[in-house]
C-alpha cells in the first residue's frame, strides 16, 4: 500500500480517485443487472406423437406436476392448461423449473427441449397435454400474421390492458412478493400470444372471446415494433422514461462538475505563489 | 422642481446649503446638499491614504510555460470558434423534415455547442490558471451601515420631497391615490375564482346507471358473461356510451375481474356479482391512479404508484399500503341477452377521499 500512499497527494489523486468510484458504480450496475439469455424462438412443427410427449413429461415434468399432470403440493395441475401454456412455458425456459420461486424467469432451455430436436420435443409435450382435457392452443401462423396491424391501436390496446404491470414500453415492473411482471423486449409474437392467452404465472388472462385475435395482433405489433426500435442516444437505460433518463443525467453532470471544480480550484504545482 | 442646477457636484461650495440661504441655487429632490455631496462620493480619511502599491505582477514567473499555456489557450479558443461556427452551419445545413432528421440535427448542434462551451471554459480556466499570478488578496469591506451625515442627509431630504410633493397637505389626492390602488390589490384574489366553479355532488356519482351496458375500453365491445368465462380474466370496463369522455372515464372506469364463483368471499356482496364475475371501481382510493396490476394467483390488485393492494376476492380490501378504503364495487348483473349491465351506480363514491367526503 506504500506505493498509494506516497502518490495520495499528488495532483492527479483526486481525479484518479473519482474516475475510480465512477467504474466501481458503472461496473457494479452492469454486474448486478447483468443480461439474460437469448431466446430460441420456436417454429411450430407437425405434432409429435402424444406418446412421445407422455414420456418426455414423465422424465422432465411429473416430479412436480405429478405423473398424470394432476399437479401436487409444489405444482399446479396441467389439465386444461392447452399446449398454448406448454409451449410459453418451455420455450422460454421458465419450465422445467430449477426451484419454486415467486416468479419463474426465462432461461436456457432444458436438454430434452434444446438442440434440434427441442422443438419437436415441446411439440410433443404441449400435444399431450393438449390431448388431456383440451384449452389454449399454439396459435397459427394465419393469427401471427401482423401484415395490416394496427400498432396505434395497438398501443391503446396495451396501455388499457397491459401496462399496468409491463410498464408502457413493455419493460416490466414489480409485483407483491418478488413476483414481477417481465420485460418483453426479448419476447416472439408466439410467446406474447400464449401469454394473454394462458396467463402465465401471476398473468391473468385475455381470451380471444373478450379479447379478439385482432386484438391480439395489433398488441403484439406494438410490442415487437418497441422492443426493435432504436434507443436514441445509444442507451436503453430500462426505458422506463424520464426517472432513468434524469437520473443518469444527473450523475453523469453531476461527476462532470465535481471534475471541473476540482481541475480550477485546484493547487497550481511548478508556480511560485507569493 | 422644474427649474434645476443640475446635480450637486463636489465643487460646489462647502460652506453654504440651502437650508441655511433660502435663496441659494435649489435642488432636485434625492440629490444631496452640496455640503454632504463630498462627503457621499469620498471620505476625508479616504483621501489621506497613499495610492495603493501595485500589488500584482505583471509577468508570470516561468516565461517558457506560460509561452505554451498560450498555445494551449488559443488552440482551445480557436476550436471554440470553429464549433460555433459549425453550429451555424448545422443549423443552416442539416434538414429537420423528419424524425430521423431531428434527432440527427439536435445531435450535431448539441455537440458542436458543447465543444464549443467546453472549449471556451477551459481555455478560460488554463488562461487564468498558467498565465495570471496566484495572490491572494484580501478586500476589506465597508460597514454596511450608513454614515450619520448620510442618514440625516437621507432624513432630510425624504421630508423635504414629501412637503414638495404636497401629499400630506393635500388630503384629497392622498386618498384618491389609495383608493385608486384598492381595485389592483383586490383583482388577484377574485381572479382565485377561475379555480371553480366547486364540484358539487359530481363526485359522489358517476356515469353508470341501471342497465348501462358495461362495454371494454378503446374497442368499446360489450361484454357477454358468457364470453368472459376464464377464471383469471380481467377486462377495463367503461359504461356504454362514454368510449371517448375521459372526464367522466376518470372516474367510472372499472376493473371486471373472473374468479371462480367459490373463490368469492365476504365483504364481497354476492349479489353484484355474476357468477364469479366482479366489478370494481380501478381508480385508487388513495390518490387516484389506476389501480389495475392485477395477479390472478393471490387475486391481489395492487396500485402502482404507492403499492396499495387490494384482494379481489373479499371486496377489495385493503391488504397493504396507505390506501384508507376498499375500492368501490360496482353492482352488476346481466341483462336479457347476456351481456353485463349495471345495477345501479356505485353505491359510494368513488376515488380518493375528498374533505366533504364524511
Amino acid at each position: 500500500m506504500r506505493w498509494i500512499t506516497a502518490r495520495r497527494r499528488h495532483p492527479a489523486a483526486g481525479y484518479a480517485v473519482v474516475l475510480l468510484m465512477l467504474v466501481a458504480l458503472g461496473g457494479g450496475y452492469a454486474f448486478l443487472t447483468g443480461s439474460g439469455a437469448a431466446a430460441a424462438p420456436v417454429s411450430g412443427p407437425s405434432s409429435e406423437s402424444i406418446a412421445k410427449g407422455a414420456d418426455l413429461f414423465a422424465r422432465n415434468c411429473a416430479t412436480c406436476h405429478g405423473l398424470n399432470a394432476q399437479g401436487t403440493s409444489v405444482a399446479p395441475s396441467l389439465i386444461g392448461v392447452g399446449a398454448a401454456a406448454v409451449d410459453f412455458q418451455v420455450s422460454t425456459g421458465r419450465m422445467p423449473a430449477k426451484a419454486n420461486d415467486a416468479e419463474q424467469a426465462r432461461k436456457p432451455l432444458a436438454p430434452d427441449f434444446s438442440g434440434p430436436d427441442g422443438p419437436a420435443n415441446i411439440r410433443a409435450v404441449a400435444d399431450y397435454i393438449q390431448s388431456l382435457a383440451g384449452g389454449p392452443t399454439i396459435p397459427t401462423p394465419a393469427e401471427l400474421d401482423l401484415s395490416g396491424a394496427d400498432v396505434g391501436r395497438g398501443q391503446e390496446l396495451f396501455i388499457a390492458n397491459c401496462a399496468a404491470c409491463h410498464n408502457f414500453v413493455g419493460a416490466g415492473g414489480a409485483l407483491t412478493y418478488g413476483k414481477y411482471a417481465p420485460a418483453l423486449n426479448q419476447s416472439t409474437p408466439t410467446e406474447i400470444y400464449e401469454a394473454m392467452v394462458t396467463g402465465p404465472e401471476a398473468m391473468p388472462n385475455f381470451a380471444n372471446s373478450t379479447l379478439t385475435p385482432e386484438d391480439k395482433r395489433d398488441i403484439i405489433a406494438y410490442v415487437t415494433g418497441k422492443s426493435t426500435e432504436n434507443n436514441p442516444g445509444g442507451f436503453s437505460l430500462g426505458r422506463v422514461g424520464p426517472v432513468t433518463e434524469g437520473l443518469v443525467a444527473f450523475l453523469g453532470i453531476l461527476f462532470a462538475v465535481i471534475l471541473a471544480g476540482m481541475w480550477i480550484t485546484a493547487k497550481q504545482h511548478g508556480k511560485t505563489t507569493r | 422642481m422644474t427649474e434645476t442646477n443640475g446635480p450637486a457636484g463636489p465643487e460646489q461650495p462647502a460652506e453654504t446649503t440651502p437650508d441655511e440661504t433660502p435663496e441659494g441655487p435649489r435642488r432636485v429632490v434625492g440629490t444631496p446638499p452640496p455640503a454632504q455631496a463630498r462627503a457621499l462620493l469620498v471620505r476625508p480619511e479616504d483621501e489621506e491614504k497613499p495610492p495603493p502599491e501595485r500589488e500584482l505582477p505583471s509577468e508570470p514567473d516561468d516565461l517558457d510555460r506560460a509561452k505554451k499555456a498560450e498555445k494551449v489557450v488559443a488552440s482551445l479558443f480557436i476550436l471554440a470558434m470553429l464549433a460555433g461556427f459549425g453550429f451555424i452551419a448545422a443549423y443552416i445545413g442539416l434538414e429537420v423534415h423528419s424524425l430521423d432528421a431531428v434527432l440527427r440535427s439536435n445531435l450535431v448542434l448539441g455537440l458542436a455547442m458543447a465543444i464549443a462551451f467546453l472549449a471556451l471554459g477551459a481555455g478560460a480556466v488554463i488562461w487564468v490558471r498558467q498565465l495570471m499570478p496566484e495572490v491572494e488578496l484580501t478586500e476589506a469591506r465597508k460597514p454596511l451601515r450608513s454614515s450619520p451625515e448620510d442618514r440625516a442627509a437621507f432624513k432630510e431630504t425624504f421630508e423635504e420631497g414629501a412637503d414638495a410633493s404636497q401629499f400630506v397637505k393635500r388630503p384629497i389626492l392622498r386618498r384618491t391615490l389609495i383608493a385608486a390602488t384598492v381595485p389592483v390589490a383586490v383583482a388577484p384574489i377574485v381572479l382565485l375564482r377561475d379555480m371553480g366553479p366547486l364540484p358539487g355532488t359530481s363526485l359522489r356519482h358517476t356515469a353508470w346507471r341501471k342497465g348501462t351496458r358495461l362495454v371494454q375500453a378503446v374497442t368499446g365491445v360489450p361484454v357477454r358473461s358468457a364470453d368472459f368465462a376464464t377464471p383469471g380474466g380481467i377486462l377495463t370496463v367503461v359504461p356504454e356510451g362514454y368510449l371517448e369522455n375521459d372526464e367522466e372515464l376518470a372516474k367510472s372506469t372499472v376493473l371486471l375481474i373472473k374468479l371462480r364463483p367459490e373463490q368469492l368471499e365476504k365483504p364481497t356482496v354476492m349479489n353484484w356479482t355474476v357468477d364469479g364475475t366482479v366489478a370494481y371501481s380501478k381508480i385508487c382510493t388513495h390518490l387516484g391512479c389506476p389501480a389495475a396490476l392485477y395477479e390472478q394467483t393471490t387475486h391481489h390488485i395492487l396500485c402502482p404508484c404507492h403499492q396499495s393492494t387490494f384482494d379481489a376476492a373479499r371486496g377489495a380490501a385493503v391488504i397493504f399500503g396507505p390506501a384508507a378504503r376498499p375500492l368501490p364495487q360496482l353492482p352488476i348483473t346481466t341483462d336479457s341477452e347476456g351481456y353485463l349491465v349495471a345495477q345501479s351506480d356505485f353505491h359510494e363514491p368513488v376515488g380518493p377521499s375528498f374533505w366533504e367526503r364524511g
